[in-house]
């Protein structure tokens, strides 16, 4: 089969997606552990320390519980599989991308929704406590926080009478600049379910131990060397996915046009900014806020629910 | 899709910005942060006012708007905030029903209130679609909030969050009642205040308290 | 000429408000307060004289209407007004004399007093919906304080309650006037005209129609707190119960009617737009649930004043019901019977005022054998008993009569419903208040002499409207009746 120039290009642009972000992914969670640190008044490790945490990991000795079975052992890797796929197929630099077609937003959530299983069903393999433990809140923080994600996205789609990406991004950059009250209380939403699936403060803490509150954490206590590097990785690639959508559907004003090259210098450029002021946001928000009760959780998911219901009903009413 | 003019875009995210206050308001637990919430309100509410004002160019609707401004963001919270330092509930703790419960009842209130409205919108000409709906929802948010209230001064913020919506729906969705019906509104709601101010002192006179649960013994047995 | 009689109707209350807030605590307050509704209902009747000489009229640059029915109404209020002010003289000086109130607290009621009755006349005669609310909202504000005189806990109780409510049912009501704002300056286009009633009344057929039914739903929920119709009549009771009872008098025998004359307004308006029966469907099935509920509740009632305000919801639904019908006939009964329950009641009050002060209690259990002791209270309150009752010689007798003929006629699956209710009613007021009358007597003569003249005042023109009906008056009904047609 020929490509023509432009299918070419396209299949270019997607390779330099799947790269980038799976390149990228940590150097954003290093940057906000990096905003946290200036913020927490701390000189920080550096926006590199995870490629140094992942490079240490790699050159471990993966060390196994005796009863893990098969499951707990492709995890990692189906997890990272599945987080890639979801950060590569977003369109970030340009719309319309090979992969893009995929890239639907209900599949999307089941990639993250296949991917937690997975990570669940891995902790409770080993049958520590603490997986058992770590895998129910886990369910019972997404069981949350799912259904506030697809009403922010249905909001979405709503707008762009699409449940695809790339026509959703379309719909929304292209076009003259309209004020979507919807689509303000959808993003409001977003961020909450953003804080709750990418365990950061008020649903969960990464950087802690502690068994009373830990979520995620509590899941991959048993995993060490590559499968945790894998695992860390993963979860960088998830908040870069989860921020990547919340650039495409809220803000995605200044995405290149397949085949239009001189732009593409610029959309990574808007990108990158994006992403560092979506970073640095993401740190204030955590700073200021307290973790919360496990038990407050479902009132603070509640609260996205809500908000995006309301979006959605606003969108309906208004029309906008 | 059409393109609505900008001052319109801007007058519906109000609205949602007011909608989304009178939820905060209902999740709210701490007295001061709701007496916060309702200025807050007060001034989506004037600024509104006044884009309505502008847009339409009716010279009353700056009065509204300037006298909203004061009343409602100025004077009242003013008030309330003295009231609360006086009568030293600053920092009380309401316990709620349950509130996503409410949360959901609010939800359904709001269909609710957008389908009463759904008929009237359509019959509305350009700026007004849907604002109704809002304020519907809005009035009948605030009427939840006094149901599920146990303190006094809770009620009463939501009895004037109530009266928001009221003006909301006066001012942004019929384009602005006659200015002396107006004025009216306005001074009923200012003595309807200092009104329940007196209440508060004589309700903590005689119950040593504002929780209203005091105020329960009246009933047909 | 109008916008002096008018002038001076409004203005001598609010002189008189003003006047009673500077010298409210002089020992002559009292008389100020009764000169001052005295003047308030010469104007009145002054201003209906020349309402039924000369027909409907409109003054003020239009913002005022005064046509038959609600001139009635200002003259009914005025007269009534009168009559409590000259009650509460000595009523309120047992009070004092008693020590349940000082002369502060006095103060503020004779100063109320005025400003309520001129909020009630502003809203009776308005001819702007938007004015109507607020006089009614500013009502509601006056009276509050007045429920809580006494600033005893139950008192507290109960005008929270009332203010809590009628605030919340006003705003309704105010969400139903922008409502019907918003279908008017469609028609009327915007500013002043777009509310007020008599363009309104014009332009009614031109409105549009969904909008007012559901502007109506809102002012009929919102002015039908005040009326006090079922379920929105749960702060009635209390407020009347707890308040001093020149208060209760009031409140039971002038607002819930001015608060009807708000919802008779918006249904013409409404069922003319319409050309249904929609809002006096809505009316009668408030009014029969009213009706039936109070006279459920009547019967496990143990304090007097709760048990006559429950009365008051049972004849105000009635009332409702009679409007909503509609139809000459109708509405000229639900007038009369409007006119002789405010008589009644008011009386009543009085009565029952007296034989609480007596009796130093609310309870009926302990208030016995008032005949005794004091023959004139005794009698006043067994003949005001029976008045409200619909005992044949009195005018309740007529217009009852009236409106269960009429809707024996028009709806008769009502009638029996109507009909064991009233049974109901009669049952339970009548067996509670006979040994209350009658029997050995509990109770104390007063410190003062109690103010009698005007129960049987009362009493006197009730029976009076059941026996004989002057030609005028009837002819003035019937304008009326057809006005709200």
């Amino acid at each position: 089969m020929m490509l023509t120039p432009e299918q070419t290009l396209a299949v270019v642009f997607q390779i330099t997606q799947l790269l980038l972000v799976v390149l990228a992914a940590p150097l954003l969670s290093g940057w906000v552990s990096q905003c946290q640190a200036w913020l927490q008044n701390r000189s920080g490790a550096g926006v590199l320390q995870p490629y140094r945490v992942l490079h240490k990991l790699f050159h471990k000795d993966a060390v196994m519980a005796h009863n893990a079975s098969w499951l707990f052992r492709i995890t990692p890797y189906i997890v990272f599989g599945c987080m890639w796929l979801a950060a590569a197929i977003i369109p970030i630099i340009a719309v319309d991308l090979p992969f893009s077609q995929a890239a639907d937003v209900i599949a999307l959530v089941g990639v993250f929704a296949l991917a937690r299983m997975f990570i669940a069903l891995a902790a409770m393999d080993i049958g520590t406590s603490f997986g058992t433990l770590g895998a129910r809140r886990e369910m019972l923080v997404s069981f949350l926080a799912e259904p506030a994600l697809l009403m922010v996205l249905f909001t979405a789609s709503m707008i762009s009478h699409s449940t695809q990406l790339p026509r959703i991004v379309e719909a929304l950059a292209h076009h003259q600049f309209v004020l979507y009250p919807s689509l303000a209380f959808a993003a409001l939403a977003f961020v909450i379910v953003l804080l709750a699936e990418n365990a950061r403060v008020p649903v969960d803490n990464p950087s802690t131990h502690l068994e009373l509150t830990m979520i995620h954490e509590a899941m991959i206590l048993e995993y060490s060397a590559r499968h945790l590097a894998l695992i860390e990785w993963a979860s960088s690639l998830k908040l870069f996915a989860y921020i990547s959508i919340g650039i495409a559907l809220f803000l995605p004003h200044g995405i290149a046009e397949v085949g239009n090259w001189p732009v593409l210098p610029l959309a990574i450029g808007l990108l990158m900014l994006k992403l560092m002021a979506a970073g640095a946001g993401l740190a204030v928000l955590e700073t200021l806020m307290a973790k919360m009760r496990i038990f407050r959780a479902p009132e603070f998911l509640g609260t996205a629910f809500l908000l995006a219901v309301l979006g959605l009903l606003i969108h309906f009413l208004l029309g906008a | 899709m059409t393109q609505v003019p900008f001052t319109l875009q801007f007058i519906n995210l109000l609205a949602a910005l007011l909608l989304l206050i009178v939820f905060a308001m209902l999740a709210q637990r701490r007295i001061l942060s709701l007496i916060n919430l309702f200025a807050l309100q007060g001034f989506v509410l004037a600024l509104s006012t006044f884009v309505v004002a502008y847009t339409t160019r009716q010279h009353h609707l700056y009065y509204s708007a300037a006298l909203t401004l004061l009343l409602k963001v100025l004077v009242l919270p003013l008030l309330l905030h003295r009231l609360i330092r006086r009568l030293n509930v600053r920092w009380d703790v309401e316990t709620l029903i349950n509130i996503p419960t409410t949360m959901l009842v609010g939800i359904a209130l709001v269909i609710f209130a957008f389908n009463l409205a759904a008929p009237i919108s359509q019959l509305a000409q350009g700026i007004t679609r849907g604002l109704i709906g809002i304020a519907l929802a809005s009035v009948l948010l605030s009427l939840l909030m006094m149901l599920t209230r146990r303190k006094a001064i809770s009620q009463v913020v939501a009895f004037l969050s109530l009266e928001n919506g009221l003006f909301f729906a006066a001012t942004s969705a019929t384009q602005g009642m006659p200015l002396v019906v107006e004025l009216g509104i306005a001074l009923d709601v200012l003595v309807a205040t200092f009104i329940f101010g007196i209440f508060f002192f004589q309700i903590r006179e005689t119950f040593d308290s504002l929780d209203i649960s005091h105020m329960e013994k009246l009933k047909d047995d | 000429m109008i916008d002096l009689q008018l002038l001076a109707l409004l203005l001598i209350p609010l002189f008189g408000s003003g006047m009673l807030a500077v010298f409210g605590s002089r020992p002559w307050a009292a008389e100020l307060n009764s000169l001052m509704s005295g003047c308030t209902f010469v104007a009145s009747v002054v201003l209906a004289m020349r309402v039924i000489d000369s027909g409907p009229q409109v003054a003020f640059n239009e913002q005022f209407f005064i046509d038959q029915f609600n001139v009635f109404l200002v003259a009914l209020t005025a007269f009534v007004a009168f009559t409590t002010s000259l009650f509460s003289r000595p009523y309120m000086r047992i009070e004092q004399h008693h020590g349940k109130l000082s002369v502060s607290m006095l103060h503020l009621y004779y100063s109320m007093y005025q400003l309520f009755t001129f909020t009630m006349l502003v809203a009776l005669t308005t001819n702007n919906m938007g004015i109507l609310w607020v006089a009614m909202e500013a009502a509601t504000l006056t009276t509050v304080l007045l429920v809580s005189l006494y600033r005893t806990p139950a008192s507290l109780e109960a005008a929270w309650k009332y203010f809590i409510l009628c605030g919340v049912g006003i705003a309704l009501a105010l969400f139903g006037t922008i409502l019907l704002y918003f279908a008017a300056e469609r028609v009327l286009g915007e500013g002043g005209t777009a509310l007020l009633w008599t363009h309104l009344n014009q332009v009614k057929g031109e409105l549009e129609p969904t909008v007012l039914k559901l502007a109506f739903i809102f002012l009929l929920v919102g002015y039908g707190t005040k009326i006090g119709l079922v379920p929105l009549h749960s702060w009635l009771p209390d407020a009347h119960a707890e308040g001093p009872t020149p208060v209760s008098a009031v409140l039971s025998g002038l607002l819930l009617n001015v608060a009807l004359c708000a919802v008779m307004r918006s249904k013409v308006l409404v069922d003319g737009s319409l050309g249904t029966h929609f809002a006096g469907n809505l009316m009668m099935g408030f009014g029969l649930l009213s009706v039936v509920v109070a006279a459920l509740f009547l019967s496990r009632q143990k304090d007097i004043k709760r048990m006559f305000a429950y009365s008051s919801i049972e004849h105000m639904g009635l009332i409702t019901f009679a409007f909503g019908m509609g139809g000459p006939v109708a509405t000229f009964a639900a007038m009369l019977h409007m006119t002789v329950h405010s008589l009644t009641k008011s009386a009543i009050f009085f009565a029952v005022g007296h034989a609480v002060q007596k009796a130093g209690t609310q309870q009926m259990e302990n208030i016995r054998g008032l005949l005794q002791v004091s023959p004139t209270v005794g009698w006043g309150l067994a003949l005001g008993t029976f008045a409200i009752l619909g005992m044949p010689p009195f005018g309740v007798f007529a217009s009852e009569f009236l409106i269960i003929t009429t809707a024996m006629h028009e709806y008769p699956w009502t009638t029996p419903v109507l009909l064991i209710a009233l049974g109901i009613a009669f049952a339970s007021i009548f067996g509670k208040m006979q040994p209350i009358v009658f029997g050995e007597t509990t109770v104390k003569p007063l410190p003062h002499p109690p103010a009698l003249i005007p129960v049987f005042v009362h009493l006197l023109l009730v029976l009076m409207l059941g026996l004989y009906m002057p030609p005028y008056l009837a002819d003035w009904y019937r304008q009326a009746a057809a006005l709200l047609g």
